[in-house]
């Protein structure tokens, strides 16, 4: 690391993040089921397959249109889990709760970890509460750790994933981290954008009859699309091409992202996921998740491609360019 | 969004690029180059997104300017930046400008060991800043075009009608035509044709490019940021050149008129005065910026502070300046993508998302 010191963008989600995991985690916990780095652990137990994961939640504002951080703890982390083929089931949830905040919000907060654990179907078995004196945190940090059971036949892995295989997402990309940052920066639009925080562990369910044919699932948070995919690829003889005009983008993020000068594909969703799946059983799948609501803008948006190593981007005017892992913070361009 | 749809279509671009092949054979056939400068930032992000670059004939180039504001600020100006910082004064600034290296840091560096340095999206978020922190004194890193010095200038304006005394603006404005003059002036740079900056030109007006068609014989168009709107700029340059009649063409009428916005202007004009800039890469230019007006000294933090923004290093390998003229293409640079990338820049134009050696290293690199 040419830097000593942590810097935000050590947390962004992109190479940064990436570097700092390769270096300071991997060498000292990298051996047994956190090789490779999967967004949950396959651990098993007596004769079962459990899947453990865990997350730290911190956001700013705490209340966005769409949610709020509690949402956002319990969705993470059940996302996690799904995208690991488990189907979740326990959560903790461990709460940093900084002097003076308001009651009413924190009864808002926890409201809404109770409406989107009954949703997802999880339970919260555990917990913990600190309070750190004003100042020392932004609000409130909220962590979560959830443990679920290994759904039967899915074989999930990177290496996993062949030319000619397709890419599917389940909606529309990036509206989580427009909205939040609209939110933030209030940013105004006529229709606006609302997170689209969500448990996708019904959208995992529906593939799961055609777990065979899928070779890789993941939720595409921090770093967006663009993260998941370009790691997918690096250091690989695989690549992956994309079509602009297949991928789904609301408008309203779209209008915020123009504006901003942001990439979409690197804008974190927080309710959608992206799978890899065997050409045979990419329209049935499709067709499943059609049928959800959440599931409703789903679409192909690409196939892995020969072209080692990288992601390309079929442009809508019909160019082509490389879609590159994020590196660190995004940051709005400034005219 | 049907607005951005209509402005990306594919059979259209076909039909452009046609006819700019077309266009552009009948100019090398006499031995003629089509060498096309895009001067704004902007414009270079757009054509990196939606891969324009290589859907242009051979015979065709379209080479980057110096209109990325963060490419072009000189590593002094960073310095002066610090040294503020170092006195325990807050930072308010652009994103972007966190990366640029001064001579021996960057913001970011100094913001990790602990220095306040705030991001902000609009220049209000400096204001807020300052009347949050009465006991402070805060500084707005002014930079950028004609675009970003109107927001600039009005926050000034509101500071001292609310009475705000902590504020102030350490100004690196840049301006527009002069940069392209240096330029013309420059023999080793040869560049056929400009695609004028379309947020810029809304400010200062298309007429602001006469003199360069008059006097240098060098057609100019002032076109948006959609990648039709850029070929189309293109396409009707590379006509002029084909048919020896350079003019000043406007693309962008339905936001840039020729004299501009005058109420921008006369706002501008009544706090700033051309000065003569620093520019990373090209030098000092006589009266190439703006900065504040002697009345507004209050608010100039060069003054108030007495901190320099002349002077200062940067990194002897860096080719930004042959990158800002056109002379080379990022790839050229020998430690582009190597030494130089986005998570470690060596010269400014790998920072920002505008700067055209981050553009090509996002969007085209071919390792
Ligand atoms: S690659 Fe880096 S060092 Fe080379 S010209 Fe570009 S910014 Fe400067």
């Amino acid at each position: 690391m040419t830097t000593r010191k942590i810097l935000l963008g050590h947390g962004g989600g992109g190479r940064l993040s990436r570097d700092l995991i390769a270096q300071e985690i991997l060498p000292r916990f990298g051996e047994g089921p956190l090789a490779g780095l999967p967004d949950g652990a396959l651990l098993e137990f007596g004769g079962q397959k459990l899947v453990f994961s865990t997350d730290s939640f911190v956001v700013h504002p705490l209340e966005f249109p769409g949610g709020n951080i509690g949402e956002l703890a319990v969705h993470g982390t059940v996302n996690d889990i799904a995208v690991s083929g488990g189907k979740p089931l326990w959560l903790s949830l461990a709460a940093v709760l900084e002097e003076g905040l308001d009651l009413a919000l924190y009864r808002r907060v926890l409201d809404s970890v109770k409406a989107a654990a009954r949703e997802c179907g999880v339970q919260v078995v555990t917990g913990d509460t600190k309070v750190v004196a004003r100042g020392q945190c932004d609000g409130v940090y909220l962590n979560t750790a959830g443990i679920g059971v290994s759904i039967e036949g899915f074989e999930l892995s990177q290496g996993a994933v062949r030319a000619g295989d397709q890419v599917l997402v389940s909606g529309t990309l990036g509206e989580h981290g427009m909205a939040v940052m609209a939110a933030r920066e209030g940013i105004a639009i006529a229709g606006g954008v609302v997170s689209d925080t969500a448990g996708v562990q019904r959208l995992v369910q529906a593939a799961a009859p055609f777990a065979a044919g899928v070779r890789f699932m993941r939720d595409p948070t921090r770093g967006g699309a663009a993260a998941v995919l370009g790691e997918i690829v690096e250091d690989t003889s695989i690549g992956i091409l994309l079509d602009e005009q297949a991928i789904p983008f609301s408008p309203g993020a779209r209008a915020i992202a123009e504006m901003l000068g942001l990439d979409l594909l690197h804008v974190a969703s927080e309710g959608r996921m992206i799978l890899i799946s065997a050409p045979e059983c990419s329209a049935k799948i499709l067709a499943a998740w059609k049928a959800l609501p959440e599931g409703e803008n789903a679409g192909v948006i690409g196939r892995v491609s020969e072209d080692a190593g990288r992601v390309i981007l079929t442009t809508a005017i019909g160019g082509r360019r490389l879609v590159d892992i994020p590196r660190g913070e995004l940051l709005p361009r400034i005219c | 969004m049907k607005y951005i749809e209509g402005f990306r279509d594919a059979d259209a671009a076909r039909f452009l690029h046609d006819k700019l092949a077309a266009t552009g054979e009948e100019l090398a056939r006499e031995g003629r180059t089509v060498r096309v400068m895009e001067v704004c930032g902007s414009h270079t992000m757009a054509i990196a997104r939606f891969g324009v670059r290589g859907m242009l004939p051979d015979t065709v180039s379209l080479l980057s300017g110096p209109g990325c504001p963060v490419c072009v600020t000189d590593a002094a100006y960073i310095d002066a930046a610090i040294e503020l910082a170092e006195r325990e004064i807050i930072i308010a600034t652009f994103g972007d400008m966190m990366r640029v290296p001064g001579s021996r840091e960057t913001l970011a560096q100094l913001r990790a060991a602990g220095a306040e340095v705030e991001v902000c999206y609009s220049p209000e978020g400096a204001l807020v800043l300052a009347r949050n922190n009465p006991e402070r004194e805060v500084v707005f890193l002014g930079i950028g075009f004609e675009t970003t010095t109107a927001p600039v200038v009005s926050l000034v304006h509101t500071a001292q009608a609310q009475g705000v005394r902590n504020l102030s603006v350490l100004t690196a404005f840049k301006l527009v035509p002069p940069a392209l003059d240096a330029l013309i002036a420059d023999v080793e740079v040869q560049i056929d044709a400009f695609l004028c900056p379309a947020h810029v030109s809304a400010i200062i007006g298309s007429e602001a490019y006469r003199p360069i068609v008059e006097q240098h014989s060098i057609p100019c168009a002032v076109a948006g940021f959609e990648p039709l709107d850029i070929l189309y700029g293109v396409q009707v340059l590379a006509e002029m050149l084909a048919q020896d009649k350079p003019a000043l063409v406007n693309h962008y009428a339905r936001v840039v008129r020729p004299e501009g916005n005058l109420a921008a202007k006369t706002l501008i004009d009544a706090y700033l005065e051309p000065v003569d800039a620093g520019w990373r890469g090209l030098g000092e230019l006589p009266r190439s910026g703006l900065g504040l007006r002697e009345r507004w000294s209050a608010y100039d933090a060069a003054k108030r502070f007495s901190v320099s923004t002349r002077g200062g290093s940067f990194d002897p390998r860096c080719r930004c300046g042959d990158v800002l003229k056109g002379k080379i293409i990022p790839p050229q640079c020998p430690i582009f993508g190597k030494v130089c990338t986005p998570d470690n820049p060596v010269g400014a134009c790998m920072v920002s998302s505008e700067g055209s050696c981050a553009a090509y290293y996002r969007y085209s690199r071919t390792d």
